[in-house]
């Protein structure tokens, strides 16, 4: 042992969506695959195991979608998240594919149901998987496996040989040995780097320490590493990362989507210094919850507490780990270690400046503060019955934008502006070319899913020729 | 509990999930009923990402099959008489025999080995029994749901549970007994189910015969009766058979072997009642018939009294289940 080799006319690097919707493409092209994912399996599929749906295209209502989502509309909403930073024709290819795609998926297995409970204004534009990511995964392997595509689980790529902009071969560790693979054309679908800390920090410095990673540890952003180095040039911002605010008691990695906190929008939020620090009621929680990661990032430690009380129980989705619950705000800020006379302070104050309104959790209310900085825009109501809810809150890291550039056929751009004639990229990876900055529900899968066949299907052409 | 009403991907899978969400705080009367409710079929757990070997270790199945395995035992009344299978059939067995008394009689003249009189006696009261003990579960059962019935609950009910409609997985199927979606389970039940409730058709059109028409057993192999049995006999060997064989494949990742004696000794119950009573058809006519009708009998008897305290009690629980859940469904 030691010795062998793995061959194959094409490789794919990476096991989630993108990876093997590349794999089933180009095995169907006829030439033989392997996908080198370097989890074991019951961790596979990165962060796709734990998505829920994608967002689709779409004329007229189907099965699972309501209403119309037109091409422009879906370009619109995506100019609006990334502030113009995409590209328009990478961009439009993953919009007129989708539909195309999400019914290659139903070929392929995968399962569709309307949209979830409690995740309201998404039945129009998402298409949700029936059990959500893993059960897309598992009809993604059961497909692999029935077409002959191999598969090697805990294969983690650690080098790459690219020469003048060609895949030549790379080195993967399989049970602790390092083994050479070949091939013809290579896709990488292998994710960011938002579970590796280390590269966090030389970002964010030792406040990523303080961050939790929300899905997979296997996200090492190792291949992505690999590539810039080997010469493909870069897209996205390389310090950014996409962050919400999610229970401070959520594990460290793979917490997923339990970790979610709902209820910022319906009480206040304060740091360690019991202080408030931005407009909990800027607009509907499903467009705010990806900034406050990065508010709660830039706080001290990294912390903050969401503080509630039982009038809005039962108007936010239930979270995993239950409230810290106390009788008085003094009582509540000493179960958080907070100054008990500040909070008091800042709570009374807040509830000075609250204006008379008609509460209504569900649209733009007229409950706003009067005179207070930060204000509070909607759903501001006075803090006073108790007892009184508080839950930590954590910045939880779901991917990074920094990826590689690609052109439309899913080739990796060098820097030198020639695209590699045998080197493929797809999901994650590359999802920066068009989500420049923010973040679009489900655009993420539709990337992967889309570019995942282009690259497939081209990795194949270039085997095959 | 609380993992999954936070996650809620899989309430698109079955009728679990969708009464789990109607709830923030579960009772022990609410884990009862969503054990009940839960047709074991794994689908959510192949679907988890925090399934084990995550570190929250969800497992819906199996923690819903402890919990309806301790609910059989909680609802059944009279306690005092849960008999094991093993018990149940040398009850019967013995009690067949003594009535039988090493008798043997020509021409199928079932009458002559066992009286109609003591045949009527022994399963009337024992039919009654069952009637009644069932009865006591329903309503402890029901008790605790505060429901109150509706036809259209009814009607929605009893759709899902003749179609086994929560194991159909949108058409594909469920994962039983592995990862893989799969119709074996609901058509090898539907074999079962439907044999049982030719067998009981098959006993009621006799008791007609008997009683209305005056027409005394042994009837001809095309008469109601015995086309009924026999087509029914049928569904109770394939049934049990192709169930068993699942049952023994199953991911034992989400087994409970627990109940294990429960439900083999149910499946085995119901396929030997068959396969005694199929050979009993056969045999009517020979030497063999008085042995052979005390075995049924026996059997069929030793069944009969593990009904209130075995795996059939499942179909009382779960229709019950279903039913709740169709009233609380209309209601959103």
């Amino acid at each position: 042992m030691g010795h062998e080799l793995i061959t194959s006319d094409v490789i794919i690097a990476g096991g989630g969506n993108a990876a093997l919707c590349a794999a089933l493409t180009a095995r169907e092209a006829g030439v033989s695959v392997t996908v080198l994912e370097s989890a074991p399996p019951e961790f596979r599929g990165g962060n796709s195991r734990h998505v829920r749906n994608m967002r689709c295209m779409h004329s007229a209502p189907t099965d699972v979608l309501t209403d119309a989502y037109t091409e422009d509309e879906y370009f619109a909403d995506l100019l609006r998240v990334t502030g113009g930073q995409t590209s328009e024709p990478l961009a439009r290819i993953v919009i007129r594919e989708s539909p195309n795609c999400a019914a290659w998926m139903k070929t392929h297995g995968v399962r569709f149901q309307p949209s979830l409970g409690g995740t309201l204004h998404l039945d129009r534009t998402n298409a949700f998987f029936l059990g959500g990511g893993k059960a897309l995964m598992n009809a993604h392997y059961a497909a692999a496996e029935q077409r002959g595509i191999r598969v090697l689980y805990n294969a983690e790529v650690t080098a790459l040989k690219i020469c003048g902009g060609r895949f030549e071969s790379g080195t993967v560790m399989r049970d602790g040995q390092s083994v050479e693979f070949q091939g013809k054309s290579l896709v990488v679908a292998s994710g960011g780097f938002e579970s590796n800390l280390e590269w966090l920090k030389e970002a964010w410095g030792p406040a990523a320490d303080n961050f939790i990673v929300r899905g997979t540890p296997y996200n090492k952003g190792k291949i992505l590493k690999l590539l810039l180095n080997g010469g493909a040039e870069s897209v996205g911002d390389p310090t950014q990362c996409h962050a919400v605010a999610i229970d401070g008691r959520a594990p460290k990695f793979d917490g997923g989507i339990v970790t979610r906190l709902d209820c910022v929008p319906l009480g206040i939020v304060v740091n360690q210094r019991a202080e408030r620090f931005y407009d909990e009621g800027e607009d509907l929680w499903p467009k705010r919850y990806a900034i406050w990661g990065r508010l709660v990032a830039q706080q001290p430690d990294q912390i903050a507490y969401s503080i509630i009380d039982s009038k809005v129980l039962g108007r936010f989705m239930p979270s995993v780990f239950p409230p810290i619950t106390a009788a008085s705000i003094a009582e509540l800020a000493a179960s958080f270690g907070l100054p008990p006379e500040k909070l008091e302070a800042t709570v009374r104050e807040f509830n000075r400046s609250v204006a008379p309104g008609h509460f209504d959790h569900n649209l733009l209310d007229d409950c706003r503060t009067n005179g207070l900085t930060p204000p509070k825009s909607h759903w501001a109501q006075a803090i006073d019955r108790p007892p009184f809810l508080g839950y930590p809150l954590r910045p939880g890291i779901t991917f990074t934008y920094l990826g590689v550039a690609v052109n439309e056929n899913a080739q990796v751009k060098m820097k030198d502006g020639a695209a590699s004639p045998n080197l493929f990229a797809a999901g994650e990876i590359m999802a920066g070319n068009i989500l420049g900055k923010g973040y679009l529900a489900g655009l993420g899968m539709t990337i992967g899913g889309v570019f995942g066949r282009i690259a497939g299907r081209e990795a194949a052409r270039a085997a095959q020729s | 509990m609380t993992i999954c009403n936070a996650c809620r991907y899989c309430e698109g899978f079955c009728a679990v999930f969708p009464a789990m969400e109607r709830r923030l705080n579960f009772t022990p009367a609410d884990l009862n009923y969503l054990a009940n409710l839960c047709h074991n079929c794994a689908e959510c757990y192949y679907a988890c990402q925090y399934a084990p070997p995550h570190e929250f270790a969800v497992n819906v199945p199996k923690t819903l099959a402890e919990i309806r395995e301790q609910s059989y035992c909680k609802y059944s009344w009279p306690r005092a008489l849960r008999l094991g299978p093993w018990w149940a059939l040398a009850i019967g067995l013995i009690a067949a025999i003594l009535l039988a008394r090493g008798r043997s009689a020509a021409g199928a003249d079932f009458y002559a080995v066992i009286s109609h009189r003591a045949m009527v006696a022994t399963f009337g009261i024992v039919a009654v029994f069952i009637l009644i003990a069932h009865l006591a579960g329903l309503a402890r059962f029901w008790r605790q749901c505060g429901e109150r019935l509706r036809a259209s609950a009814l009607v929605k009910a009893l759709s899902d549970i003749l179609t086994l409609a929560n194991l159909a997985s949108g058409g594909a199927g469920c994962t039983y007994p592995d990862q893989r979606h799969s119709q074996a389970r609901r058509r090898f039940h539907h074999f079962t189910f439907y044999g049982f409730l030719l067998c009981f058709g098959s006993t009621t059109t006799a008791a007609m015969y008997h009683y209305v028409l005056g027409l005394r057993a042994p009837y001809g192999y095309a008469s109601l009766p015995v086309a009924l049995g026999t087509l029914g006999g049928f569904g109770l060997l394939i049934g049990p058979i192709g169930l068993y064989a699942l049952k023994r494949r199953r991911d034992p990742a989400i087994a409970d072997p627990k109940q294990d004696p429960m439900d083999v000794s149910f499946i085995a119950l119901l396929f030997f009642s068959s396969l005694t009573g199929l050979l009993l058809l056969v045999l009517r006519e020979t030497a063999a018939m008085g042995w052979l009708l005390a075995i049924h009998l026996g059997v069929v008897l030793g069944l009969f009294l593990t009904l209130p305290y075995g795996k059939f009690v499942h179909g009382i629980y779960r229709s019950a289940a279903l039913v709740r859940s169709a009233i609380e469904t209309a209601r959103r």
